[in-house]
């Protein structure tokens, strides 16, 4: 009986939580409860992983909660009944030791599976190196000569939604990148702290000035997913938009010339079968 | 006091006395909670709507630098300057001597300097809100932001000398506390007879006495960063930035043991007095904090998972993290077998520490998922973290500090706080709180960062008033809910964007705001019109005593003019 109740109330919990991610690729639906539509095997094993770590919370808090409000019906003060006076089961203690251990254990292992997945990069079709200054990015192709370029926000006024701007998302430039390709992303910092992040991709890795941070991202969707600077770093950290424009092999390839970026010699894309 | 006379000037500002000083310590704390609570209230309203509505320059331009000022003296006021001073130097200082049977402190005099200190740290700190640009670097101060290079002002200097001389008070304290606690226990009351609360300040005061000077010596270098032409955290000079990351969180998370360390032994006490019970696996208990305070020092770089370290360690610390999570799960489970089999009263006292069970329990589990360094990549930073430390710090430790004040004011004050209100104000911030701060995890895991003055969402029109963004945004929520319920789908007009819970969110924090002028009007009631306090007004039964109810309410000057003994 009670675990039928608990298996309805915990259904009813689990698809509850996606209905309010309103199906829209690269930033935030207006009630949205759970994580974006993911668009690279990252967020994809993220989001495996935190349906796991969704359900154990869930009922643990559901669990604890339901032991005390019962104590607190069960037990609560009445006339001529005496509370008991016990104070220790070894048992019971034992149990709800390891109980949590194997709990952990539960988590340990896909957590470190993901962990090392995402640190591993496959062999790099593209490698974006971006650079946070206060307060917008910088981004360099560094297969190509002379392809970098800096990314503002838009203001506001000139936000026209229309074309699927969104304020303090769009940049003036947006990041195009080819869809199903390994692109390494180096991250660098030229003043303070950065974060650069892209929550449809699972991408957030800190800039450091005087070090070279790395992480990498396959978008398998065209597309525009947005980002946000999330590293404390001044008075403009709320205004320092990452906006990545994911399209096809051959319009990228149409792009990177258009923009005058020359593939440098022997590192042709070509080469690597891009 | 009818036994010791003292002028107003002498005994409040020159105090040795414990008790004395732990009242300054809670009306200190309640002064600086009012305060921070403020500076939250203010941060909510600019963030219910998108766009910049309050925090603007002349132009009307945002303010970034003053949202991360507000944020900054937010949180260190709330760590430093509420919870430090009400847990440790307000409660602890006020009833570990009365619960181990000493007359007073091991060295009153030290104790009067350590809060002492804190007022002119306290002013420093807000006076470095107020000069210059103002210390906009977040409670965790990470250069180069706070170097010259993103605060070339004085504030950030006023700030370090705040946290140096608020750290050196913690110190003073926490020495005061161990001597005491190992010198002065009454005859008879060995380590495994110590009331919980007396192991918890035990605790705490040797994470204190760990962990501080390691934050003293990273602002120290900060400071000579910033002044000396030093670069123990500038690459320019061969320093690095993450070396600060590394010595503040060697410090920092610590110190959310200590905050929260007191308040279990708090809980502890109420449970147990509220159940008719001693309490469950007692020394479980005791150990279960020593366990958290020891792993408490090797997991701090779990708040580092993005800066770049080796993905082995990585592991390492998601490991130790969530190790964690068992002995705070022994604390949990004992607390309710404590409930188990007793014969429970909801006074309020029991209302915050079973609201405290469930928050922190909530606060808890989100902790595991943050503890994976895989998982938190995408939370990193976000909102989702924000409802993680407010469920165990702002629900937590700040409930164990109303349940202590309502546990003990009649103990402390002599008077009886107004039941029905104080029951009043458990509901309205029970559910203020839970308004606020739950949504905050679903605007998280959307993605939304911390530390933003705004967010991306659709601009309402700028001539709409407060009062007209409320009443159109409660509509909203209200057509939106109404459509879930009968399952339609609702054409809303703010299509996307973090609007809908930070607004939700926003509602919370007025009504737990609400709550706090409530609190306050409790004080004085009591203060002034609460009835006499019986010496045991809870009843405590002999078997779960505990030494400060065996004496007068309020307790005399010197307490214990014959020593107790303990059987």
């Amino acid at each position: 009986m009670m675990t039928r109740y608990f298996s309805a109330i915990l259904a009813f919990l689990i698809t509850a939580l996606p209905l309010g991610a309103m199906a829209q690729d690269g930033y935030a639906g207006s009630w949205q409860l759970n994580m974006q539509e993911p668009v690279s095997p990252i967020l994809r094993e993220i989001g495996t992983f935190h349906d796991l770590l969704l359900w154990i919370i869930t009922v643990i808090t559901v669990i604890v909660t339901a032991l005390m409000l019962y104590a607190c019906f069960k037990y609560r003060r009445k006339k001529g009944v005496k509370a008991a006076d016990f104070a220790h089961n070894t048992v019971i203690e034992i149990i709800w030791t390891i109980i949590p251990i194997v709990i952990l254990i539960v988590i340990a292992i896909p957590s470190f599976t993901l962990l090392y997945f995402e640190d591993r990069i496959p062999e790099p079709e593209l490698t974006i190196k971006t650079t946070g200054y206060q307060w917008y990015w910088g981004y360099e192709y560094t297969d190509y000569d002379d392809l970098e370029f800096l990314a503002y926000p838009i203001a506001d006024v000139d936000i026209d939604e229309s074309k699927g701007q969104r304020r303090l998302l769009s940049t003036d430039n947006p990041v195009v990148v080819p869809v199903d390709t390994n692109i390494q992303i180096l991250i660098a910092a030229a003043d303070v702290l950065h974060a650069f992040a892209v929550p449809a991709a699972g991408v957030k890795k800190d800039a450091v000035p005087g070090q070279l941070n790395e992480t990498w991202m396959r978008i398998e969707k065209e597309g525009t997913y947005f980002g946000q600077c999330s590293e404390i770093c001044g008075a403009g950290h709320s205004y320092m938009p990452i906006e990545i424009k994911a399209v096809s092999k051959e319009a990228f390839n149409a792009w990177a010339k258009a923009q005058g970026g020359k593939l440098k010699p022997k590192t042709t894309l070509e080469d690597k079968g891009l | 006091m009818s036994d010791h006379k003292l002028g107003f000037f002498t005994r409040w500002f020159c105090s040795t006395n414990h008790k004395d000083i732990g009242t300054l310590y809670i009306i200190f704390s309640i002064f600086a909670g009012i305060i921070g609570g403020a500076f939250s209230i203010y941060m909510r309203m600019e963030l219910q709507d998108p766009g910049v509505q309050y925090m603007t320059n002349e132009d009307g331009s945002p303010n970034g630098q003053m949202w991360n000022v507000f944020i900054t003296a937010h949180g260190l006021i709330m760590v430093f300057f509420v919870v430090m001073p009400g847990l440790i130097g307000g409660f602890g200082n006020w009833f570990v001597p009365l619960m181990i049977g000493a007359p007073d402190m091991a060295f009153p005099r030290l104790n009067n300097i350590s809060f002492w200190l804190i007022i002119p740290a306290f002013l420093l700190l807000v006076g470095s809100a107020l000069i210059d640009s103002g210390a906009g670097t977040g409670w965790t101060i990470y250069p180069p932001l706070s170097a010259t290079l993103g605060h070339p002002g004085m504030s950030v200097d006023m700030a370090i000398f705040a946290l140096h001389l608020a750290g050196a008070s913690s110190i003073l304290g926490a020495a005061n506390f161990i001597t005491t606690i190992f010198n002065m226990r009454a005859p008879g009351m060995t380590m495994h007879k110590m009331p919980l609360f007396v192991w918890a300040m035990l605790v705490t005061s040797f994470l204190l006495v760990l962990a501080v000077p390691v934050l003293g010596g990273a602002i120290t270098m900060l400071l000579t960063d910033r002044n000396f032409g030093t670069t123990f955290f500038n690459p320019e000079g061969g320093g690095d930035p993450i070396l600060f990351q590394h010595l503040f969180w060697f410090f920092g998370h610590p110190e959310v043991y200590i905050m929260i360390l007191p308040a279990f032994g708090i809980i502890s006490h109420i449970i147990s007095t509220f159940s008719r019970k001693p309490i469950f696996g007692y020394l479980g208990m005791a150990y279960a904090m020593v366990a958290i305070g020891v792993v408490g020092f090797v997991v701090w770089a779990h708040h580092m998972y993005t800066t770049g370290i080796s993905v082995n360690t990585l592991a390492y610390f998601t490991a130790a993290t969530l190790i964690i999570a068992v002995p705070t799960g022994i604390k949990i489970f004992s607390w309710i077998a404590t409930m188990w089999g007793g014969s429970i009263e909801f006074k309020t006292p029991m209302l915050w520490a079973i609201g405290f069970i469930f928050l922190f329990t909530v606060g808890g589990v989100t902790g595991v998922v943050l503890a994976n360094a895989g998982m938190d990549v995408v939370l990193h930073d976000t909102y989702y973290v924000v409802a993680h430390f407010h469920y165990v710090l702002s629900l937590g430790a700040v409930f164990a500090l109303f349940a202590g004040f309502y546990y003990w004011i009649g103990k402390m004050s002599g008077r009886m706080y107004p039941e029905f209100l104080g029951k009043v104000h458990f509901w309205l911030t029970f559910m203020g709180v839970n308004l606020t701060f739950f949504p905050q995890h679903f605007l998280g895991l959307a993605g939304m960062p911390r530390r933003y003055i705004d967010y991306p969402a659709p601009l309402l029109p700028e001539s709409m008033t407060w009062l007209d963004r409320t009443q159109f945004m409660l509509n909203e929520c209200w057509m939106e809910l109404s459509a879930w319920v009968t399952g339609d789908v609702y054409e809303s007009s703010i299509a996307w964007g973090y609007h809908g819970w930070n607004f939700v969110s926003s509602m919370g924090a007025y009504m737990a705001g609400a709550s706090v002028i409530l609190f306050v009007f409790i004080v004085f009631w009591t203060l002034f019109f609460g009835r006499k306090a019986k010496d045991n007004y809870w009843d405590v039964q002999d078997n779960i005593m505990t030494l400060e109810w065996t004496i007068s309410s309020p307790p005399p000057f010197h307490q214990f003019d014959i020593q107790p003994k303990v059987k």
